[in-house]
């Protein structure tokens, strides 16, 4: 067997979803900061530090969880998951593909960078909807059914839908 | 050191606490956006307990053998650290008892009404939002850290509690009332939140912990903002009750751990 190169583990890893956003990968996520590889008498290990979302992110472990089971299935003996929490993550780490394939699945993409984002009371964010395009939309909820979501509704197409808030 | 040990404890309790009130409205919103709202953020403050705990057990598991004896009065934990086994993130909030805590009196006290609940998240959030600020400064980079990522969860939670302070403030003649009545009746615990504890002065000497005076004025003069918006007043009495976080508790916490220890006490070490 050839030697496992990192761009083999961030290519495996490509294949490892967000179990509560399955549209986006791992990497989309912008959640791996490293990835590093040892050999040791022809065992491989990989030590893969994570950045959780939200600190309460129940994805986290499943998602720990199915980067082992990845990198194992591939042949390497030892998976390594450190969590890194700073720096803090951040939607801006989150790729242009993911935003895209966000809003293909009917997920507002965050819109602009974390440091814009308007925290003043009852300020309003105008979030296109993601099915019509529309940009008369009113927020509902900034808590979704998942932390890293806000609930909004279109006033156009009457829809509901969901917006990766800026973070 | 054993004071950072209980410094940290104390942060970890105050989530983990108060994470489980709000989580208790779980079902029970007023509307279901509410209720999906006030669970997030029990997920939020159980999240930030975790980091906080597993921190405490590397602390704890750092001590030197000789002074890791005596340090909790509950038996079942006093048991595993007898043993000679490592401390894990799980065993300090299951295994301690009421007297172990370290939580403020305030995180502890019930619900209460929607507007009781409110009045306590709002002095809460706020401090929690300048404590946390500063305490990204700390020496222990991994309390920093924490402090760091769990500042951009609080952002939504003071954005939340202050909200619906102002929306049952200048709502109607009976919201008033009952938001105006809930913040005089929590006011007497906010006083601990700037009170120092021997093990906070120990940390706030070696820069790790956040002095509390420093936040004081700050803290107080956001709470009036929203409470001018919100056409309501403090309470002129200012008497504090204390005592959390010397272990001190009211009646409420030992519920509290009563249901959120049964399973770990009824099925020692069951794992699900
Ligand atoms: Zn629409």
């Amino acid at each position: 067997m050839s030697k496992i190169t990192q761009e083999d583990v961030y290519g495996w890893l490509d294949d490892v979803s967000d179990p509560e956003v399955p549209v986006l990968t791992v990497l989309d996520m912008g959640i791996i900061r490293n990835v590093q590889l040892s050999e040791d008498n022809g065992e491989v290990t990989a030590t893969i530090t994570i950045t959780p979302t939200y600190s309460g992110c129940p994805a986290m472990d499943v998602i720990g969880m199915n980067i082992r089971m990845a990198l194992l299935s591939r042949g390497i003996s030892h998976v390594v998951i450190e969590q890194q929490l700073s720096p803090a993550w951040t939607t801006d780490w989150m790729s242009a593909d993911g935003k895209k394939k966000l809003k293909e699945y009917g997920i507002a993409p965050p819109q602009h960078a974390a440091a814009n984002s308007k925290t003043g009371l009852f300020s309003k964010e105008v979030v296109p909807c993601p099915r019509c395009e529309s940009e008369d939309t009113q927020l509902v909820s900034q808590f979704g059914p998942t932390s890293c979501k806000a609930l909004y509704k279109c006033n156009s197409c009457k829809e509901p839908f969901e917006y990766f808030k800026c973070h | 050191m054993v004071d950072h040990l209980y410094y940290t404890l104390q942060l970890a309790d105050n989530a983990l606490v108060i994470g489980h009130r709000l989580g208790e409205w779980c079902g029970h919103g007023p509307v279901l956006e509410q209720d999906i709202a006030i669970t997030n953020m029990a997920l939020d403050h159980i999240g930030q307990a975790r980091s906080l705990y597993q921190h405490a057990a590397k602390l704890f598991n750092e001590l030197p053998q000789d002074e890791k004896a005596n340090q909790f009065q509950s038996v079942a934990l006093s048991l595993k650290i007898s043993n000679g086994d490592a401390l894990e993130e799980d065993d300090l909030p299951y295994l301690r008892d009421v007297w172990d805590y370290r939580n403020v009196l305030l995180t502890e006290q019930p619900n209460g009404h929607w507007g009781n609940t409110i009045a306590r998240s709002f002095f809460y959030d706020i401090f929690q939002q300048l404590y946390y600020t500063e305490l990204q400064k700390s020496s222990d980079e991994q309390l920093a850290a924490i402090a760091e990522k769990s500042l951009k969860e609080v952002a939504y939670h003071v954005r939340w509690s202050s909200e619906w302070v102002i929306r049952l403030g200048d709502g109607t003649a009976e919201s008033k009332k009952k938001i105006q009545t809930a913040i005089n009746d929590i006011w007497s615990y906010t006083g601990e939140l700037f009170n120092v504890s021997e093990a906070e002065q120990a940390m706030i000497d070696k820069g790790i912990a956040v002095d509390t005076a420093s936040i004081k004025d700050k803290w107080l003069q956001r709470v009036n903002e929203i409470l001018n918006e919100a056409t309501l007043t403090l309470p002129e009495d200012n008497w504090m009750h204390e005592g959390g976080k010397n272990t001190q508790h009211s009646e409420h916490l030992g519920y509290i751990l009563a249901e959120l220890q049964y399973v770990q006490r009824a099925y020692p070490n069951m794992e699900w």
